[in-house]
């Protein structure tokens, strides 16, 4: 009977071998592949097993950890002034994971991130805990309370950067909601955040307007059209008299006319007067007579089309559409399918204000270990140059008649020189909806260009006209302009 | 005399050592390890020695001890590296239980439980060595034990089944017992016994075709019995663990018995039959294959147990996270104390700490056969290979279900998971190993001299 004996030992032998082998494929293979899956309850544990490191502007923390007694997680997330914050910070919930800043820096966070490996090393010798590692931003406190505060019980979205850098100032959107609400994971932070949810709240409290929603960009955009006429010399002088009918017919259609918002000097007006004014006709005719292809590489050059502005939270991508030659003539003065995030419209104005070139937008300035040290430190990068330093200075020239003289005068600040452009975006199947209040400008003092911000505030139901965004968003604008300017100070 | 003392193997018709002191170092360690594998435990979680750990010590010590003296005493010449085994295993899954019943989420301690069915399993360990003097003794009870093996398989039938596998009997007063863990031994002496008068009609009357020695119509009848009793017992108890071990024992025996692997062959087919027919209906069968085959897969949202398992053992890595550090309580459910207790090994212990305790498996699993390879009476031979073998399928249905390598069955892992009749069965399991291997290696009566061997002997230079 050995034979066979023998055999069956090699059989039992081959067993214990196979779950070797299965252990060492589980464990060695896949190991780290499942020690990460977003679904294994460590990740998460481990997340909130020690205070995370903090969210920071002007050298203060805007967030903070605190001790819970629920269950597997001993740190929960607090943030300071959480709703005027939390376009900025995005949430991190023990039940709800984490999104924007918190998400994306969570590696530094949460102190796992492979470049704080030495403090790890550290602290695994000293025997200390582990510690998260800072991320400081680029915001500006005054600036950003002046934006939210602005907003008020408005629904709507500011963007400030500043023009010279790309660095974001503000970033704010109403309504808001406070991420300290559900950081936990007890039924009342669940409660919290189902309350939140677009299905229970039709105001959206959780979208990041200034990032995340696009809305037609309205006679804002005729910044970006008035740059394509001088930057592809269609004119030249922002004074001298454009070729421009009135009343003026949109091409290729059988007599449908493109209207202004009321009685105004339209007919052969220069640049600087149908800026001024904002006259469709005009705008809308240079569009027309550009062309589709030559409005889209503009505003491409301006961020437009771009899926992939990061900052680094994503922003949403803003459309400038391929069309028809009515439909581009329409898109030409921000109507039509043309879509622009706040942030992109303050893009616009920051490249127009500093000389044409358009830097990077991005949030965090360093990321920094738990001992202090960088890890990483943004360098301000140029994006692109949608105008040449000569046609940005035209354009600056005009956007500054705006405020003086024309829609834009509620946001003058007495001894800045201050750039603009109003805008009011229909909305809805034959403009029923209520439009959409823009503002769009910078401020210049002597010692340079700190600011350029865009406001727009939804469903305003004062008039239909342009005044709209200067009576509604340029005031927020001024403020927030003010804010960072006494900042220079 | 002088090849009895230069004689290393387990297989000698001469006298072999008696091992005996191999056997007191090694139970030393199988003793330490899991002391010190308690105070980790309590160090990790508390930051202090736990109480427990003098008597905790003592008592294991005293049972390695008293079981060691039994042996020495009744079965000197048994394989000496079995008790250690035995011991370290016991001894850490003890460990494992009590780690985990610091976890408040995972219900009432059942370590000190444990600790009472392992003191239990070790006196009818003692008891078999005392009392069972020739194993061969056990050959009487073949038709009894298949009568007690058959009521042990059944039985559970009508009491409810828990978790959906009715592998339980309840007994008032008691608490619930798994017969099943008893049946694997008392119908491998029942096999042993009827292999072992049969084998000569199964092994030879039968006609070749196709180079496979085809059995009789009425030697096929057994295995036919036994391969519906196991579909029986996996549709009626929804059991696939048992039925899966049961049947594969017969076959390995049969095999053993006979020597002929169109025994194998046959066994093979009938099981694969057998499987895809249970599986087309029995809607438990098909959800544990589901589970196999998605092991990551949401449920309702949430994450199953399956997966949980797995990110047990992925978290875990090579060199795990520490005892009492790991977070397998996040396995709720069923069994975290006895099916998934290895995935708290994985976990905490890691990769290299399971494979070693998948060593002392296989190492354990290979002395039986071992042990099969002396015995000198087939009766002996059969019943150790049918033991051995029964253990090893255990262990591979087990740690191959836990670890995702085959679809998971309701089985414990043997002296590592919690649940008293596993250990106590296993406990007498061993017991009877040792006595076949004491038997198979205690030095032959000295032959009487003879001056022929003498001189026919070559001497070399």
């Amino acid at each position: 009977m050995n034979k066979p004996l023998r055999r069956v030992a090699i059989f039992c032998g081959l067993l214990v071998l196979a779950l070797l082998v299965r252990v060492n494929w589980v464990q060695f293979v896949e190991g780290d592949q499942l020690k990460n899956d977003p679904h294994n309850r460590r990740v998460a544990i481990e997340r909130y097993s020690t205070p995370r490191g903090n969210i920071i502007v002007d050298g203060k923390a805007i967030t903070g950890s605190t001790t819970t007694d629920s269950g597997d997680f001993k740190y929960k997330r607090t943030y300071k002034n959480g709703k005027m914050w939390a376009p900025v910070t995005g949430y991190a919930s023990q039940a709800f994971d984490a999104n924007q800043l918190e998400k994306l820096n969570d590696g530094i966070l949460s102190g796992t991130d492979d470049r704080l490996f030495f403090s790890r090393t550290v602290d695994m010798f000293t025997g200390g805990k582990q510690k998260g590692g800072n991320v400081v931003t680029t915001l500006d406190a005054r600036a950003q309370k002046a934006a939210y505060d602005g907003l008020g019980k408005q629904k709507g979205a500011v963007a400030a950067i500043n023009p010279e850098t790309g660095a974001i100032l503000a970033l704010a959107s109403t309504p808001s909601y406070d991420p300290s609400s559900f950081a936990g994971m007890s039924n009342k932070d669940a409660e919290a955040y189902s309350a939140l949810q677009k299905k229970n709240d039709a105001d959206e409290p959780m979208l990041n307007r200034a990032l995340r929603q696009t809305y037609p960009p309205g006679s804002t955009f005729k910044v970006v059209t008035a740059s394509a006429a001088l930057e592809n010399g269609l004119y030249h002088d922002v004074n001298s008299k454009t070729d421009s009918p009135l009343p003026y017919t949109l091409p290729d259609t059988s007599g449908l006319p493109l209207k202004n918002e009321g009685n105004i000097p339209c007919k052969d007006a220069s640049l600087r007067e149908a800026l001024r004014w904002s006259c469709n006709t005009v705008f809308g005719k240079i569009s027309a007579d550009l062309g589709n292809k030559k409005m889209k590489a503009e505003a491409e050059k301006f961020g437009f089309n771009d899926p992939g502005i990061n900052t680094p939270v994503r922003a949403s991508e803003s459309i400038y559409p391929t069309d028809n030659r009515p439909q581009n003539a329409m898109a030409g003065i921000g109507q039509a399918s043309n879509r622009a995030t706040p942030l992109q419209m303050a893009m616009v104005a920051s490249a127009v204000a500093n000389g044409g070139k358009l830097m990077k937008p991005y949030m965090v300035d360093q990321l920094v270990a738990p001992n202090l040290n960088v890890v990483q430190k943004h360098t301000p990068q140029e994006m692109s140059q949608p105008l040449s330093a000569e046609n940005a200075q035209k354009v600056q020239s005009i956007m500054e008649t705006v405020v003086k003289q024309g829609t834009g005068t509620s946001a003058q600040i007495p001894g800045v020189t201050v750039g603009g452009k109003t805008g009011t975006a229909q909305h809805g199947e034959n403009n029923k909806d209520n439009p959409y209040a823009w503002f769009i400008s910078y401020a210049k003092t002597d010692k340079g260009t700190p600011v350029a911000v865009a406001v727009v505030i939804e469903g305003s139901d004062t008039l239909r006209d342009d005044i709209a965004g200067g009576k509604l968003a340029a005031p927020i604008a001024k403020r927030v302009m003010q804010a960072v300017l006494e900042g220079e100070k | 005399m002088s090849s009895s003392t230069t004689n290393t193997t387990t297989i000698g018709t001469i006298g072999a050592p008696s091992r005996r002191n191999t056997e007191l170092a090694m139970l030393i360690f199988a003793v330490l390890i899991p002391v010190f594998a308690y105070i980790n435990v309590g160090l990790a979680k508390d930051g202090s020695v736990p109480a427990g750990v003098l008597g905790y010590s003592l008592g294991l010590g005293l049972l390695a001890g008293v079981a060691h003296l039994v042996v020495r005493k009744w079965a000197p010449y048994a394989d000496p590296l079995m008790l250690p085994i035995a011991t370290l295993l016991n001894g850490l899954g003890l460990i494992f239980i009590w780690r985990l019943d610091q976890e408040p989420s995972l219900g009432k301690a059942m370590a000190p439980n444990q600790l009472m069915w392992s003191t239990l399993g070790v006196a009818f360990f003692l008891a078999i060595l005392i009392f069972l003097k020739d194993h061969r003794v056990l050959q009487r009870y073949t038709y009894i034990s298949m009568v007690v093996a058959l009521v042990l398989l059944v039985a559970p039938v009508f009491f409810p089944g828990v978790n959906g596998a009715k592998i339980w009997i309840t007994i008032p007063g008691l608490g619930s017992l798994q017969p099943g863990e008893f049946a694997k031994i008392i119908i491998a002496i029942f096999f042993a016994g009827y292999l072992m008068v049969k084998r000569d009609a199964l092994a030879l009357a039968s006609r070749r075709f196709m180079g496979l020695y085809l059995p009789r119509g009425r030697d096929l009848g057994p295995i036919l019995v036994i391969w519906a009793l196991s579909l029986m017992i996996l549709v009626f108890e929804t059991d696939l663990g048992t039925s899966l071990l049961f049947f594969g024992l017969f076959v390995v025996m049969l095999y053993v018995a006979t020597e002929r692997t169109s025994w194998i062959v046959f066994g093979l087919l009938l099981s694969a039959g057998g499987a895809v027919a249970v599986a087309t209906f029995e809607s438990h069968v098909q959800t544990r294959v589901h589970n196999w085959l998605n092991p990551l897969e949401l449920l309702n949202g949430g994450v199953t147990e399956t997966a949980q398992a797995m990110y047990s053992f992925g978290s875990g890595g090579i060199l795990g996270s520490g005892l009492g550090q790991g977070y397998s309580r996040l396995i709720l459910g069923i069994a975290p104390k006895s099916d998934y207790i290895l995935a708290t090994v994985g976990e905490e212990v890691g990769l290299a700490g399971l494979m070693a305790i998948l060593l002392l498996y296989g190492l354990l699993i290979e002395r039986g056969i071992r042990t099969a390879l002396a015995a000198r009476d087939p009766f002996g031979k059969l019943l150790s290979i049918g033991l051995s073998g029964a253990f090893a399928l255990q262990v591979f249905v087990v740690a191959g279900g836990v670890t995702g390598l085959i679809p998971l069955t309701g089985m414990t892992m043997p002296f590592l998971a919690q649940g008293g009749s596993s250990v106590i069965a296993n406990w007498a399991l061993v017991a009877i190993l040792l006595r076949i291997s004491d038997t198979a290696r205690r030095p032959a009566p000295a032959p009487a001299p003879s001056t022929d061997a003498e001189m026919t002997q070559v001497v070399r230079p």
